[in-house]
């Protein structure tokens, strides 16, 4: 018997300061945002990962927003940590947000978890990754081969081997797995 | 002939460009074994398996290692932008790569510096940027899954992972997310979507769905699109017209996925395995009816 339910990530506590207040610190690769924005937020920063305005787009990326009043501190932060970022620029529009709706599908045995066109099965009852499909980025296969077969214990975390934003899409799919299994 | 381009998991893995074998479960090109379990490798394991029981020869495959920090995609496109005007193919695929606008521009242009144009076909990462640049409608064939359709059909969004939350929700309307792709330019000339009913599409609407045989564990077998695009893009090498083409494939990559009997937890080089016999299976009830 297969069901399927949606879920919607928990709304990320929006920044405080006022849109004028607010900036967003560009880097050389997502790997480096996702590095940056675990320092960040190991030190309380009230900081989001967003997609940047359209004079920034490449094709595969992610920004840091940020209260800007802090912008001597967080890249002092950053630089000490080895990420710092390639430039801090204010706010002048929206930035895009991330995707936060999964698609959860049961197939009895095994459970699957989507999160933007990731996917990530386990089995229920060893809680090995059993597949990993979707993503069009080039670490997707490389994630699927470190990741599958091993348990969500065993496995690295794909926020730790990605670079792109289909592993962060994996990494939050990955995340719902150990939620919805906990 | 066709050339398929795309990248391997393995950070070390050189450039390499010629004709690519099925070896057991690898792919060998020019000394380089790979196996054919996700991505790229898997896309070429399927059209090699289709093209044999055709009785073609092998594709040509054009691959680097890249891990997804983009250093392998970058040389790739820029061997891709320098060596395309000299070459002649008749389908080219274009796989996972790190989506990269500059240089999907660049290696457009240098398509159109063919001196016969293929046909395109797009999957995957350089699908992406193909839609983000605003020319999707240079390509003859994308062919995502329902997550990337509405991806398609989200016009400003730049990646899946921006997709805006009540496009995704659309994953029931299918044809909606069809119609709102073509109504900004976001789509191929042709459209095969991959889900639980596979469709094709063209500007001018659904031409064909594909819904049997079902089975539902494929959703979760990484590289089943991988295998359509790659039974696809052999048919049409092969001569197929490109709707004549979607639906077969469709037909063969489901009666494929059928015949290995999966579970969520079957990888694919178990369908791949089952390629050959399924297209059989067709052409015989194609030449029978």
């Amino acid at each position: 018997m297969v069901s399927w339910k949606f879920w919607r990530r928990q709304p990320i506590p929006a920044v405080k300061a006022e849109k004028s207040d607010r900036g967003f610190l560009f880097f050389q690769s997502t790997s480096e945002v996702i590095r940056a924005e675990k320092v960040l937020k190991n030190e309380g920063w009230p900081i989001r990962v967003m997609g940047p305005p359209p004079e920034f787009r490449r094709g595969c990326d992610l920004v840091i927003e940020f209260p800007l009043l802090a912008e001597l501190k967080i890249v002092g932060t950053l630089s000490a940590a080895g990420v710092p970022p390639l430039q801090a620029v204010p706010v002048s529009g929206p930035l895009l947000e991330p995707v936060n709706l999964f698609h959860i599908k049961d197939f009895g045995s095994f459970l699957m978890v989507r999160a933007a066109n990731m996917k990530l099965t386990i089995d229920k009852a060893s809680q090995v990754i059993v597949n990993i499909s979707g993503g069009g980025c080039p670490d997707v296969p490389y994630l699927a081969l470190e990741m599958v077969g091993k348990t969500l214990s065993e496995a690295p975390k794909p926020c730790h081997i990605g670079h792109t934003l289909c592993g962060y899409a994996l990494q939050l799919a990955f995340e719902e797995v150990q939620r919805q299994c906990s | 002939m066709l050339m398929i381009v795309g990248t391997i998991p393995h950070q070390d893995f050189p450039l390499v460009a010629g004709e690519v074998q099925l070896c057991g479960e690898e792919i060998s090109l020019q000394g380089n074994r790979v196996p054919i379990n996700r991505g790229t490798p898997a896309l070429i394991a399927a059209a090699i398996q289709t093209l044999k029981t055709l009785g073609q020869p092998p594709p040509f495959a054009c691959l680097v290692g890249d891990i997804g920090r983009g250093v392998g995609s970058r040389k790739l496109y820029q061997h891709l932008a320098e060596n395309l005007p000299q070459n002649g193919f008749h389908a080219l695929v274009f796989h996972y790569l790190l989506p990269d606008v500059d240089w999907h521009n660049r290696v457009l242009f240098a398509v159109e510096a063919m001196s016969r144009r293929p046909t395109l076909i797009a999957d995957a990462g350089f699908m992406y940027a193909a839609k983000m640049s605003g020319q999707a409608m240079e390509y003859d064939l994308f062919t995502p899954d329902v997550g990337e359709l509405a991806f398609l059909a989200d016009e400003e969004a730049p990646h899946p992972f921006y997709t805006r939350g009540f496009i995704l929700h659309e994953d029931n309307r299918v044809p909606d997310l069809i119609a709102r792709a073509y109504s900004h330019d976001n789509a191929a000339r042709n459209l095969l979507v991959k889900g639980s009913t596979d469709y094709l599409a063209t500007p001018q609407g659904i031409v064909a769905t594909v819904d049997q045989p079902h089975t539902e564990a494929l959703e979760a077998i990484g590289g089943t699109g991988d295998t359509l695009t790659g039974i696809v893009a052999a048919l049409i090498d092969a001569g197929r017209e490109i709707g004549d083409a979607a639906v077969l494939s469709a037909r063969t990559n489901r009666r494929a996925g059928d015949l290995a009997q999966p579970t969520p937890a079957t990888q694919v080089k178990e369908i791949i395995g089952q390629i050959p016999a399924a297209l059989t299976e067709l052409l015989q009830q194609a030449n029978t009816s």
